[in-house]
């Protein structure tokens, strides 16, 4: 059995414990330890009921703690100790944890570990790897918003916008140690489409795929970024794009659009153009004006300066950007590129410096800087 | 034994001959220095000495603390600062002569025209745990 089989497991073993009079919190921390001691021992010799295995083992650990917490404050336990006889029920208690995971009170970052560890059943260890923190510094975190949303009940509709936000967040973040996030967050999107019928949740996963059907052809060697219209396009996934294309196709005839659909739409015609030169990119600037009617974000209105600089000429795109405010993010970026399609040679290379010097990521403040040096390059020759 | 290798984007001693802005070296140039940097830290971690390495950006701010009820008070973009770091690479070596061999190895990355930039790097060694025998 492999790893990601046995992780699926995860949600439901805690909604069986929760079932049985666990309360969430040590619910979620013995099925952690159980799912441990299962990724030592079942690669030798695998249980042939794995959930049956992993609810017995939680359940196990589960008493002894409790036993232990009830004799060091001399109470009575609270729960029964003997479960219900009979098989696990089948009831699915997942999307109900998606929601208290990501509940609204909990930050982002602290949402984000939760989720992956209760609904992704990813170890301490993993996320904490993937994210750069000590191992004691993600425990603490996820004690913390396990403390913070303590008393909940499990069995309420919860808030799906903060859900598909924690599910981007975690897609966004890439790689990171041994975990593939961005797999990670598509798995726990399309569970959560098999769970809900809300057309954003497929935009959202449509999103993802058609975005991580790129993600082989943007990064060159030692991982230097290659911008879109660099790409080798023919070592974009097809599968994942047809994938994606048809979930967004099918979310966005039921005509309730929302931004995730918006943003799958942008990327759909990315998916579907041989060259940044045939893309269409009037469509584009349609669909980020539909996407600043739902959001009416800076960074959306950035992006839609560069489309209409690639639609009507890099001039309007100009005009585009000379409305929003030069402190936004990657605003510089923007700026270079427009005025070196316009012409504008020495302006675009101290703007690529300038934006070098803004850049939030090192990949990104590297290739900014090759770009600034490649434009003095051409001024020089 | 660990060591903080220091990176400025300002300060420290006068820089060895004309320092050109890295815009202002050719493409072929910045992908040259740029794969020594990772070179040399694959080397690193190979030899089993690389301990971690980080880059920061050049914005940022002073702030301290300016009496009870009180926002703090933040001083900065650093426009006036001579100083300005830009990142480090921590090694754990054997001994203080192999990082400053390191530091010089780090040194000498190619710049403009394919020579060695001659930077200079800051070397800091770690203050350590107590160890367990100290009589």
């Amino acid at each position: 059995m492999n790893e990601s089989l046995l992780r699926e497991l995860v949600p439901a073993v805690i909604g069986v414990l929760v079932r049985r009079g666990a309360d969430f919190a040590s619910a979620e921390d013995a099925v952690q330890e159980a799912m441990i001691r299962a990724l030592e021992t079942w690669s030798d010799e695998p249980p042939r009921d794995p959930k049956g295995w992993l609810v017995t083992v939680a359940w196990r650990r589960f008493l002894d703690a409790t036993r232990a917490e009830a004799s060091r404050r001399g109470r009575e336990l609270a729960v029964e100790v003997e479960p219900p006889a009979g098989p696990v029920p089948a009831t699915d208690d997942t999307l109900r944890l998606y929601f208290l995971c990501a509940h609204p009170t909990l930050p982002p970052g602290s949402a984000v570990a939760l989720t992956l560890r209760a609904v992704g059943g990813l170890t301490t260890r993993q996320i904490a790897a993937a994210y750069l923190v000590p191992e004691a510094t993600m425990a603490q975190r996820i004690s913390r918003a396990k403390r913070r949303i303590a008393g909940l009940p499990l069995d309420q509709p919860g808030d799906l916008g903060t859900v598909l936000r924690v599910l981007y967040l975690v897609f966004n973040e890439g790689y990171g140690g041994d975990v593939d996030l961005a797999a990670e967050a598509i798995r726990l999107t399309r569970h959560l489409v098999a769970l809900t019928d809300e057309p954003e949740v497929a935009g959202l996963l449509a999103l993802m795929l058609l975005h991580h059907a790129r993600r082989a052809s943007r990064t060159g060697p030692g991982g230097r970024l290659v911008p879109l219209a660099e790409q080798d396009r023919s070592r974009w996934d097809t599968g994942l794009i047809a994938e994606g294309v048809t979930i967004l196709q099918a979310a966005l005839a039921r005509d309730r659009l929302g931004e995730y659909q918006a943003q799958a739409a942008i990327a759909a015609l990315h998916a579907d153009a041989r060259s940044t030169a045939e893309t269409d990119w009037v469509q584009i600037v349609e669909w980020y004006d539909e996407l600043l009617l739902l959001t009416d974000s800076p960074v959306v209105r950035l992006n839609r300066a560069v489309a209409v600089g690639e639609a009507d000429g890099p001039r309007a795109g100009l005009a585009a950007l000379a409305e929003l405010k030069p402190d936004l993010p990657r605003y510089a970026a923007a700026a270079a590129y427009l005025h070196e399609r316009a012409g504008h040679l020495e302006q675009a290379a101290e703007l690529y410096a300038e934006a070098s010097r803004a850049a939030m990521s090192v990949p990104e403040r590297d290739h900014l800087t090759r770009e600034a040096a490649r434009v003095r390059q051409l001024l020089r020759s | 034994m660990k060591y903080l290798l220091l990176k400025h984007y300002r300060g420290g001693p006068a820089p060895v001959g004309d320092w050109v802005p890295m815009d202002r070296w050719t493409p072929a140039e910045v992908d040259a220095h740029m794969r020594y940097m990772r070179d040399f830290a694959a080397r690193l971690e190979e030899s089993g000495e690389f301990v971690d390495g980080q880059a920061l950006a050049p914005e940022g701010a002073f702030v301290r603390y300016d009496g009870e009820g009180r926002p703090p008070v933040t001083d900065g973009p650093f426009a006036e600062t001579k100083d300005l770091i830009a990142g480090w690479m921590i090694i754990d070596v054997e001994s203080w002569d192999r990082a400053v061999e390191l530091a010089g190895e780090l040194s000498a990355a190619p710049g403009a025209g394919g020579a060695p930039i001659h930077e200079w790097l800051e070397v800091r060694p770690f203050l350590t745990e107590l160890p367990t025998v100290t009589d």
